[in-house]
């Protein structure tokens, strides 16, 4: 099985440095694109392989690089391709793992990237908690830099890339890429509002694309081996490999490269090594904190967009959380409130105010002091602050999905808190 | 403050790290985060003198500053301990039990979240996702990772850190 992602850490069994990097072909790709390549050629082959957006939300990647104005003026000023590494996402640790083990793959990724879109500035946006990744992405790019595939006129060309990281200074909200832009551009990471979408106006009021790290670590394979090659590794309607995840009571949680559709139950099962002994498996969140539930009957299902939308969730980062019958869905619900509300920007009043006052009530069922109607009051509520459009941003959005769908879900555990007043599973 | 009082505030060093990075960006505020960070690391937190250096270092009010310094959660405003300890309590650790490590943490330590204690070694915060939930309960001490932490490995772990 192909694995475009992961095949040269597997094989150096650890990190993969600048001369394992190129003995396998690491930046050769790169050098084809800028000296070889237009960038039109290269938009067309990635929007060929239906490459789409590794950060959450799916977007057609050579669709969206598309967007940038290619008929300015010449001196018209800089643009920018920000790598999105904020990761932030409750249960997500998969850009950690391509930016530890392998960090030229995605520095040859931003290169090829940079060059479709002729941006002459790149970025890392890299949330501050990651030093290792800190460490050992400055030093491939000062590697890279060295032998010329970074600065001016990379590989001989005449076209120039700087390339920077920018550490965070934390919050969540840093990672919708608009805030991700205030943030970058050292203000407090609020979102814009949109339009203008950043391929228009991004940072610095210029073009601005902002990729995730898996989404631009694919980008070489694609053009090495073509876009066919690339549709053929998923094993349904979407295209490539995808980095999967289990956390959780699994007997063996992780990351695996799997081809792109792979079913929720071979993951948990095969890979994951199926729930230790003693646990029975209730339902998952399937791509982060900020997805909806998923139980039993959806476990047969390929995890690709598609098909997990479907289902009413989404696939998000595609690192999925387990719950196991230990675990209070009530208390799981307040935990993941938890979260959203100290995590929202404070911008806009139903997610500011909202949020704490569902964790609040969450944590009075919990606790016993639920009162009739109570469920009702959550599911309004939670309407009315998860409807997109209501807030400024899609965080309140993100929040209310867990939620909405554990009251649906696991709606008996929540009545028998505040028929008993009490929890069933209190003192575990 | 005039340009002496500035070079006495922030060191040598600490105003060249911070240049370096504005000159990757196209103006001076926009090292605002950067310029944080780097005093902190050389200081232990931003303190209102290093912050009104740092404002005058960038061109910007001292009150724009502060606005950003008190948005993001890694940026301390106040004295921490010799060791910062983060026990992460999102989703995939609160499965795995991290409530339950919190309080052992808290119990060891005789401080609340937030605090620090009273020997200036350790402060305790909470954290999000620390990106590493296949380790699950996961903590991070100062730049080091630790995860699955076991309860009965925490005096251990802890002496590691003086
Ligand atoms: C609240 C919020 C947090 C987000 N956090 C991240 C993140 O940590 N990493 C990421 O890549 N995308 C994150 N996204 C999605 C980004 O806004 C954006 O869609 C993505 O970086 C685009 O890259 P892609 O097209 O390559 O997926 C977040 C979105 C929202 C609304
Ligand atoms: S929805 Fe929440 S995070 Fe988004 S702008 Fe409003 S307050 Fe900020
Ligand atoms: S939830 Fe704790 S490290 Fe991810």
């Amino acid at each position: 099985m192909d694995k475009p992602l992961t095949e040269r850490i597997d094989a150096c069994g650890g990190l993969v440095d600048m001369a394992a990097f190129e003995a396998a072909e690491g930046y050769a790709t790169a050098r084809r694109a800028v000296t070889e390549m237009t960038p039109q050629e290269i938009q067309e082959i990635v929007k060929e392989a239906n490459l789409r957006g590794r950060g959450g939300a799916g977007f057609p990647t050579g669709v969206k690089w598309g967007f940038v104005p290619k008929d300015e003026h010449a001196g018209a000023g800089h643009k920018y391709l920000v790598c999105n590494a904020d990761e932030m996402e409750p249960g997500t640790f998969k850009d950690r793992y391509l930016m530890e083990y392998d960090p030229h793959m995605l520095i040859e990724g931003m290169i090829i990237g940079a060059f479709a879109i002729q941006a002459d500035k790149a970025y890392v946006f890299l949330r501050g908690e990651y030093h290792e990744s800190y460490r050992l992405l400055n030093n491939a790019i000062a590697e890279a830099k060295a032998k010329g595939y970074l600065g001016e006129g990379i590989f001989g060309s005449s076209f120039d890339l700087e390339l920077a990281v920018h550490r965070s200074a934390g919050r969540y909200i840093c990672g919708e890429e608009t805030a991700l832009l205030n943030a970058l551009e050292g203000k407090r990471a609020q979102p814009r509002t949109k339009p203008p979408f950043p391929p228009a106006s991004g940072a610095w009021g210029r073009p601005t694309i902002v990729n995730n790290v898996e989404t631009l670590c694919n980008v070489p394979a694609i053009l090495q081996n073509g876009a066919e090659w690339f549709q053929d590794l998923g094993l349904g309607e979407d295209a490539g490999t995808k980095i999967y995840g289990v956390s959780g009571r699994v007997n063996n949680p992780g990351l695996w490269e799997l081809p792109m559709g792979t079913t929720i139950r071979e993951i948990i099962e095969q890979h994951a090594g199926g729930m230790q002994d003693g646990y029975e498996l209730r339902g998952i969140l399937p791509g982060g904190a900020s997805t909806e539930f998923l139980i039993e009957e959806h476990f047969d299902l390929p995890m690709e967009y598609g098909t997990i939308q479907a289902a009413g969730s989404r696939m998000g980062t595609g690192t999925m959380i387990l719950m196991d019958d230990s675990i209070c869905p009530v208390d799981m619900s307040r935990n993941l409130q938890h979260f959203f509300a100290q995590e929202s920007c404070g911008f806009c009043t139903p997610c500011r105010e909202g949020l704490p006052w569902l964790e609040q009530l969450l944590l009075d069922i919990e606790e016993g002091r639920g009162q009739p109607g109570d469920l009702e009051l959550l599911e309004t509520n939670a309407s009315l602050i998860g409807a997109p459009g209501n807030t400024f941003c899609l965080h309140a959005t993100g929040a209310i999905e867990p939620l909405a769908s554990a009251l649906k879900y696991f709606r008996e555990d929540f009545e028998a808190h505040i028929r008993d007043g009490r929890c069933p599973q209190a003192g575990h | 403050m005039s340009e002496l009082d500035l070079i006495q505030t922030l060191s040598h060093e600490e105003i060249q790290a911070i240049e370096i990075e504005i000159a990757h960006l196209p103006d001076r505020a926009s090292a605002a985060i950067d310029a944080l960070l780097i005093v902190q690391e050389h200081r232990g937190w931003v303190s209102d003198e290093s912050l009104d250096a740092i404002a005058r270092l960038l061109e910007m009010s001292p009150a724009d500053l502060d606005s950003i310094a008190t948005f993001y959660n890694l940026i301390y405003r106040k004295p921490v301990g010799r060791h910062v300890i983060m026990v992460c309590d999102s989703v995939s650790c609160y499965v795995m039990g991290c409530d339950k490590l919190c309080r052992q943490m808290e119990d060891k330590l005789g401080v609340k979240m937030g605090q620090t204690t009273p020997d200036d070694r350790f402060t305790l915060l909470p954290i999000v996702c620390l990106g590493a939930c296949d380790r699950a309960p996961v903590m991070q001490i100062d730049e080091e990772l630790i995860g699955p932490v076991a309860g009965d490995q925490l005096d251990q772990v802890l002496g590691r850190f003086e």
